[in-house]
């Protein structure tokens, strides 16, 4: 192992009372065989603490997984805490069941990739390292 | 945040800026070049932390305890960081870090700062640059660094060599009192702190580590000064301390003001005695040797495909012993100046 080799870093995270993290530890799982280091939070999670927990772990990426139908709520609040704690190159990626009229406002409101039930694990990896990769280095 | 050499990240540390804070870490924990020099001057500016390892068995409740242990700490007022390590995959090289998990109750606490770190193939239960971040982490001020190793098994006693004070978490169940007889783990407790007591089989543990302590006081052997070991920085006198077990429940919440308590009459014992300079100069020691070991591995990569693989060559045909060849190849590679 190259201990000098720069590791994309990422949260992943359950915020609110979506308590179904079986497909978020798959993504964690995913993500850390890519090579990752993956913090993951555990459940109920509010987006402050998210926020302050990739601040102070100093990630590439936030990932939040929501099953439970509270994207337009969860996804800005996490877009407008970064941007206010001077954090908005910490980029956020949703993922869940969201429906496809709500992917415009998402992607319009600032989150940088949105991966929908069914994305195939290479597709998650290939999404973070693009997303990563087009924020440049820091 | 953009991009802002590290130099520059220096003085934002040193007023506490959290993401400078973050940001430096995360380059210590990646080696970089560049951040050498700011992690030389934050090392200037460092000293000042008590430096508590929480080391123990996967599964003995380090983060529950860690959370707990954080959340006294800050009702006396003290700022806490903790840096908390996991494993990171020896097939992948990644990780998934899982201390944050326990960590809901000090969440959200600007005094409290969490990290995260895996241990990119360092053995002994800590992570490569974990000692530098730790340093980032006392220089921006923290009264309190605490160090949750990584899942240890019977001989990862590297935070016992880099910690003011060591807890060694034993949870219940976990073998009988023949493993707590045993050289290694146990032997580097300055406090034993035994978990889940709400368990009806805790008081066996208990009854073990104490059968255990008084063996070994009984055998001549006296605690807090067998780890001293630089003669330039012999104590005053002798450190009288005898570790205490004591017994925690995370879910009733028995035992961590003890511990807590326990902790900082151990600092204060140390630096009474001045054991607490000896044990400055013993983890000023580790580093040092640590550092110069990782600057031959780095060297040492860089020319496996030249000199090193020639040496190989020589070895294989036994032609040359990997120790004459390892003389050989530190006297021709010049260590000490830059590559």
């Amino acid at each position: 192992m190259d201990a000098s080799q720069d590791r994309i870093r990422v949260i992943i995270a359950k915020v609110g009372l979506d308590g179904h993290d079986r497909g978020v530890k798959i993504v964690a799982r995913t993500l850390r065989d890519a090579g990752m280091d993956v913090i993951y939070t555990g459940l109920h999670r509010t987006p402050e603490e998210v926020v302050d927990a990739a601040i102070q772990e100093d990630v590439d990426v936030i990932g939040v997984s929501i099953l439970s139908g509270a994207h337009m709520t969860v996804f800005p609040r996490l877009v407008e805490l970064l941007k206010a704690k001077g954090a908005d190159d910490i980029r956020v990626v949703g993922g869940g069941v969201i429906p496809d009229d709500d992917l415009p406002k998402l992607r319009a409101l600032g989150v940088s990739e949105i991966l929908l039930q069914d994305t195939p694990p290479e597709t998650i990896v290939a999404a973070v390292r693009r997303v990563v990769a087009e924020r440049g280095a820091r | 945040m953009s991009y802002v050499p590290s130099a520059e990240l220096v003085a934002r540390v040193l007023e506490g800026n959290l993401r400078a804070i973050a940001r430096l870490a995360t380059r210590a924990e990646s080696g970089v070049d560049e951040a050498r020099m700011a992690l030389d001057d934050v090392f200037r500016h460092a000293g000042r932390a008590h430096i508590v390892g929480i080391t123990g068995v996967p599964g003995s409740g380090k983060s529950t305890l860690v959370t707990a242990l954080t959340a006294a700490i800050r009702r006396t007022g003290r700022k806490v960081a903790i840096v908390a390590i996991d494993p990171s995959s020896p097939f992948s090289g990644g990780s998934i870090l899982g201390d944050r998990i326990r960590m809901g109750e000090v969440a959200g606490d600007p005094g409290v700062f969490v990290r995260s770190m895996a241990t990119r193939g360092a053995l002994g239960g800590l992570a490569r640059g974990a000692l530098e971040v730790v340093d980032v982490l006392d220089a921006a001020g923290f009264d309190v660094v605490v160090i949750e190793t990584v899942g240890v098994g019977q001989d990862e006693v590297d935070v016992a060599r880099a910690a003011h004070t060591t807890v060694v978490v034993s949870a219940p169940g976990l073998g009988d009192d023949i493993q707590a007889i045993k050289a290694g783990i146990l032997e580097i407790a300055d406090i034993h702190a035994v978990s889940k007591c709400d368990r009806p089989d805790a008081n066996r543990t208990i009854a073990d580590l104490k059968n255990m302590l008084a063996m070994a006081v009984g055998a001549g052997t006296r605690y807090g000064v067998r780890l001293t070991s630089k003669p330039g920085a012999a104590p005053d006198r002798e450190l009288e301390w005898r570790p205490p077990v004591i017994a925690t429940s995370s879910q009733r919440g028995d035992g961590v003001d003890e511990l807590l308590t326990a902790i900082d009459r151990h600092y204060a014992a140390l630096r009474d005695s001045g054991e607490l300079d000896a044990r400055r100069a013993r983890i000023a020691e580790r580093r040092m040797l640590a550092a110069a070991e990782d600057i031959l591995r780095t060297r040492f990569a860089q020319h496996r495909d030249g000199r090193v693989a020639e040496l190989l060559g020589a070895i294989c045909e036994r032609q040359v012993s990997p120790h004459a060849a390892a003389t050989r190849l530190l006297d021709e590679l010049n260590v000490g100046g830059h590559a």
